[in-house]
């Protein structure tokens, strides 16, 4: 409202209320200035606020970790791809660690409260030599493996990622499973004082993964130590992470504290989480898509445009035999 | 984010970040342009009717970049946007919200409310609170978990839409000539 000092008001009237700008020719100086200070400050206002809505990530520590056995030019072995590799720095800085954080940059920026030494992981259920046994312990019983793996998201993206491991079956093997195993059951650690993510309760914690116990001793199932040459980075999945290529990225657990062979199919975290949206198999499939979204595309990080998805990611002809016989839409 | 992607710090998946953005700021300026009635109400402040109509016109403005970046992301294939279009109704729902802020954006020329005449022209802008609504249902379906963002938008239209109601009530007759179904 406008509101004049009596000197300036010989009627003693105030002007009529109304929500147009008055429409005076020559607006007094003293007009000029308010509305030049409302406009200074509603655009302050807005602009400030919406620099806060799009927050840019902040300044990120991706330094490489300790050097790892890496030969770059090594020969490719049977299942590696030859795409060429997500850089180094989108591959640590774009993650989904919902232990971290929801957002991209959450594990990056939050990676450093994760003390990944010592680190022990366990291994019961079904199996004839259950046992405890310290990650270095556990690395120098298999040597390490290259393997340049693609990965997707069921979000729909998609990285190239050069993994270090040992295959899960050699660890399988030497824990002797029972002929009750039928499945592997994974479980993350559940620190919240280490995850600052597991401070809310988005999902049910610890993060629990499944696979089949024939899907685990597949060759491709890697048990990876390493990306890129370098000890895997917190939000990677530090110390020890599942990779699973044929299947979407969450399938992967990360920071695995423990190994149960089960008879029963696991309860895994995002299945029980959105049953309708996120199934036990999870196997990379164009045809079935997410009820809100298409799968049949997916963009490589890197790549403005789309590129088709592929079934079971492109390692069809190394595990769609698994799953002869099965209706993939019903089990997916 | 124009300065993000000078200075390359949109992140690895700019398409999506922009993605977002766009949609959250679309949502936003809708939000705040629906604010403006009610802080009138209640603080009795004018100015807000004043910037009512640009706000209102660059969330417009926003849901189409919205929309175009969208399409884009889908490669601009007719058959892929048309099935997520039809039968996804997630992506139903946003472009319903989309295509209700057309009329509006159209009529916000100085001269409509004269030429449609105020009724009408006060009807068909109330379509703001079903599109805001879409909008904010949309965003809700957009995230995969944890909607403690997308529930506190609705609560912040909800309290929007309580205000119009509450005051309608305690002044059922104003001084100036209402028009029926306002």
């Amino acid at each position: 409202m406008t509101i004049l000092p009596p000197e300036r008001d010989p009627e003693g009237q105030r002007p009529p209320a109304t929500t147009e700008t008055p429409s005076r020719p020559h607006p007094t100086r003293r007009e000029f200035l308010r509305h030049a200070a409302l406009f200074t400050g509603t655009v302050a206002a807005l602009g400030g606020g919406l620099t806060l809505l799009t927050r840019r990530p902040g300044a990120v520590d991706t330094t490489p970790g300790e050097n790892l056995v890496w030969r770059p030019d090594r020969p490719l072995g049977p299942y590696d791809t030859t795409e060429a590799v997500t850089p180094y720095r989108e591959a640590t800085t774009y993650n989904n660690f919902y232990e971290f954080g929801l957002g991209k940059d959450d594990p990056v920026r939050l990676a450093g409260s994760l003390r990944t030494r010592p680190w022990t992981v366990s291994i019961d259920g079904e199996v004839r030599k259950p046992q405890t046994v310290d990650l270095g312990t556990l690395q120098s019983w298999f040597p390490l493996e290259d393997r340049i793996y693609r990965m997707r998201c069921v979000e729909g993206w998609s990285m190239v990622m050069p993994w270090l491991g040992f295959p899960l079956a050699a660890l399988l093997r030497r824990v002797e499973p029972t002929g009750q195993a039928k499945y592997v059951q994974f479980t993350a650690l559940h620190d919240p004082e280490q995850f600052p993510g597991q401070r809310s309760d988005v999902l049910d914690w610890p993060y629990v993964e499944g696979l089949r116990l024939d899907e685990a001793m597949h060759p491709l199932t890697l048990m990876a130590v390493g990306l890129q040459g370098r000890v895997l980075l917190p939000q990677n999945g530090a110390p020890l992470r599942l990779v699973v290529p044929w299947k979407y990225g969450f399938k992967s657990i990360k920071s695995v504290v423990r190994i149960t062979l089960t008879r029963e199919q696991p309860r895994t975290t995002w299945s029980a989480a959105a049953p309708d949206e996120y199934g036990f198999y999870a196997n990379v499939n164009p045809a079935v898509d997410h009820p809100r979204w298409s799968q049949a595309s997916e963009r490589r990080i890197g790549e403005l445009g789309r590129r088709p998805t592929l079934p079971f990611n492109g390692y069809a002809e190394e595990v769609a035999h698994l799953y002869a016989g099965m209706d993939l839409r019903q089990f997916f | 984010m124009l300065l993000d992607a000078w200075t390359g710090a949109l992140g690895a998946n700019p398409v999506q970040r922009a993605l977002h953005q766009t949609g959250l700021l679309a949502l936003v300026l809708l939000i705040l342009s629906l604010a403006c009635t009610p802080l009138r109400l209640v603080f009795r402040w004018t100015w807000t009717a004043r910037i009512r109509r640009a706000l209102g016109l660059l969330a417009f403005g926003y849901a189409a970049l919205h929309f175009l970046i969208y399409l884009f992301d889908q490669g601009f294939v007719p058959g892929t946007i048309l099935t997520d279009v039809l039968e996804r109704p997630f992506i139903t729902v946003g472009f319903t919200a989309l295509l209700l802020l057309v009329p509006l954006a159209l009529t916000s020329r100085a001269d409509s409310v004269r030429r449609l005449g105020f009724a009408r022209w006060q009807r068909l802008h109330q379509l703001v609170y079903v599109s805001v609504s879409l909008a904010a249902l949309h965003y809700w379906w957009g995230v995969k978990k944890d909607h403690t963002a997308p529930l506190m938008y609705a609560l912040v239209i909800a309290a929007l839409f309580a205000v119009r109601v509450v005051w309608k009530r305690r002044q059922p007759v104003r001084g100036r000539a209402t028009q029926p179904g306002d």
